[in-house]
């Protein structure tokens, strides 16, 4: 019983001593809809690893651009494209020189029935399907993409009149896991998480669209807190790049 | 940038079917919960009443399960050969009559309600038909309860957004209203747009309120002996 008392007045007292041990930071990241699989894992080895706490905000890029621009709390960027991290770091919201290619994001046509098409192409070109989704091209790199390839498969104006666009491409594969949309141009790292498993899926050959670069980045909020600047080292580490490739990325 | 004004035209077109729609179905459930007593009526009245508490994503969410080919309504639409109303016009018109259904039920059951049982009987005693003694008799006696029904519902619609970014997917002129254009204005940076959508948004709201309430007040002092 006295023994029980002292150790919890030493936790007490070590507890409200500072410097006894290493301060735990807490870090507040804005990711990318596409990359929230992976971040979940990366962020659960991470505070496994230095006892930092992560707090973390998913949505589009775009939007969490706008919402950074406003004044946001975010330490971390995590966005799917490069241009709004180096829109970030001109605009004075993100410390020059912190920017890298975390990921190299894959773009996969993907619908939730099995052997719905074997031949994409002739698939899309005959158009037998009443919606196709994609993340918004204005707000979601993914969705960029998803147009490029349509534009180079000759598709675009055909089946603009089938398109839904998702706000983010965590919407458009909603669409597309729950039949909404019969197909769906989504990230491959959502099909890796999907517990179906089944389903049709066309893995888009990389040049028919734009290298989706996705760009992390250190913002000005988080320059003076370790926990932001372990994060990104974290990321850039051989643990975390063997997690992201598993999840179906590229890494440099 | 030219002003875009194809998500104004389609909301207004949303709002004024949805409104109409509402009126037609949400008469007959006003008059059936202000005259009837049986005991499921409290558990009706709180169905009805469930669009105000409930947060837009848990409609959205089963409307989104609900109107996909593989799911209940979506079958029943699929027999019946209009197809998946999942991003459609119709799939929003649906979707917002459930949405502003309270908005509709409510006023008009407090409206027949205050009206009671009485010029209804006495239109009876004069052998007007159940639906003369409606639609001469009650519906002018509730006409305020019938205006704010129909005023509600409309700007309901108008502001709605959760469900509507849930469901829709943004298609122009079928389902990208103003509340979603302006969404995704700001999203991508176009302030000047959104700036101007959203003032309209404003002005309209609070044009829509004061009309209302001020020819409530006229109706309401008209009564007054």
């Amino acid at each position: 019983m006295k023994t029980a008392i002292r150790i919890i007045l030493a936790a007490i007292i070590g507890l409200s001593v500072p410097g006894t041990r290493v301060e735990a930071e807490e870090v507040k990241i804005a990711v990318a809809s596409n990359f929230i699989n992976a971040n979940r894992e990366l962020a659960r080895l991470f505070e496994k690893a230095t006892g930092h706490a992560t707090r973390i905000s998913y949505g589009s890029t775009g939007k969490l651009y706008s919402q950074i621009a406003h004044g946001a709390p975010f330490e971390i960027f995590l966005a799917a494209d490069s241009q709004r991290p180096v829109m970030a770091e001109e605009e004075g919201l993100a410390v020059p020189g912190s920017r890298f290619i975390y990921a190299k994001g894959k773009l996969v046509l993907w619908s939730l029935k099995p052997d719905l098409f074997t031949d994409a192409d002739r698939y899309l070109k005959h158009g037998s399907f009443d919606h196709l989704a994609l993340a918004n091209p204005k707000t979601a790199p993914y969705g960029l993409a998803a147009e490029q390839v349509m534009q180079r498969m000759g598709v675009l104006e055909s089946l603009t009149p089938k398109l839904v666009r998702g706000e983010s491409i965590a919407q458009a594969f909603q669409f597309a896991a729950t039949g909404s949309a019969e197909l769906g141009f989504v990230a491959s790292a959502q099909i890796k998480e999907w517990e179906g498993g089944a389903g049709t899926l066309w893995e888009i050959p990389p040049d028919y669209y734009a290298p989706i670069d996705q760009v992390a980045v250190l913002l000005k909020k988080g320059e003076a807190n370790p926990a932001a600047i372990a994060y990104l080292e974290f990321l850039r580490s051989d643990t975390a790049r063997k997690v992201i490739e598993r999840y179906g990325y590229g890494v440099e | 940038m030219a002003f875009d004004w194809q998500p104004v035209w389609l909301t207004i077109k949303l709002a004024s079917t949805t409104t109409l729609v509402l009126l037609i179905v949400g008469t007959p459930i006003a008059w059936w919960l202000a005259r009837t007593h049986t005991w499921y009526k409290q558990a009706l009245s709180a169905v009805v009443a469930l669009p105000l508490v409930l947060p837009p994503t848990v409609l959205g969410f089963y409307l989104l399960i609900m109107l996909a080919p593989d799911g209940p309504v979506g079958r029943l639409t699929e027999v019946l050969g209009i197809g998946s109303l999942a991003f459609t016009f119709e799939g929003l018109v649906f979707a917002s009559v459930l949405y502003s259904l309270p908005f509709v039920v409510q006023p008009l059951q407090n409206a027949f309600e205050a009206l009671g049982p009485r010029p209804a009987e006495v239109a009876a005693t004069l052998r007007a038909s159940p639906w003369d003694r409606f639609a001469t008799v009650v519906i002018p006696l509730a006409r305020s309860g019938f205006l704010t029904a129909a005023v509600l519902s409309f700007a309901h619609t108008v502001g709605e957004f959760g469900v509507v970014l849930m469901i829709g997917g943004s298609i122009p002129g079928e389902t990208r209203v103003l509340s979603v254009a302006i969404y995704e204005q700001v999203e991508t940076l176009e302030y000047g747009q959104a700036y101007l959508l959203a003032a309209g948004m404003l002005a309209f709201s609070f044009l829509v309120l004061m009309t209302l309430y001020l020819v409530n007040g006229r109706i309401t002092r008209s009564h007054q002996p």
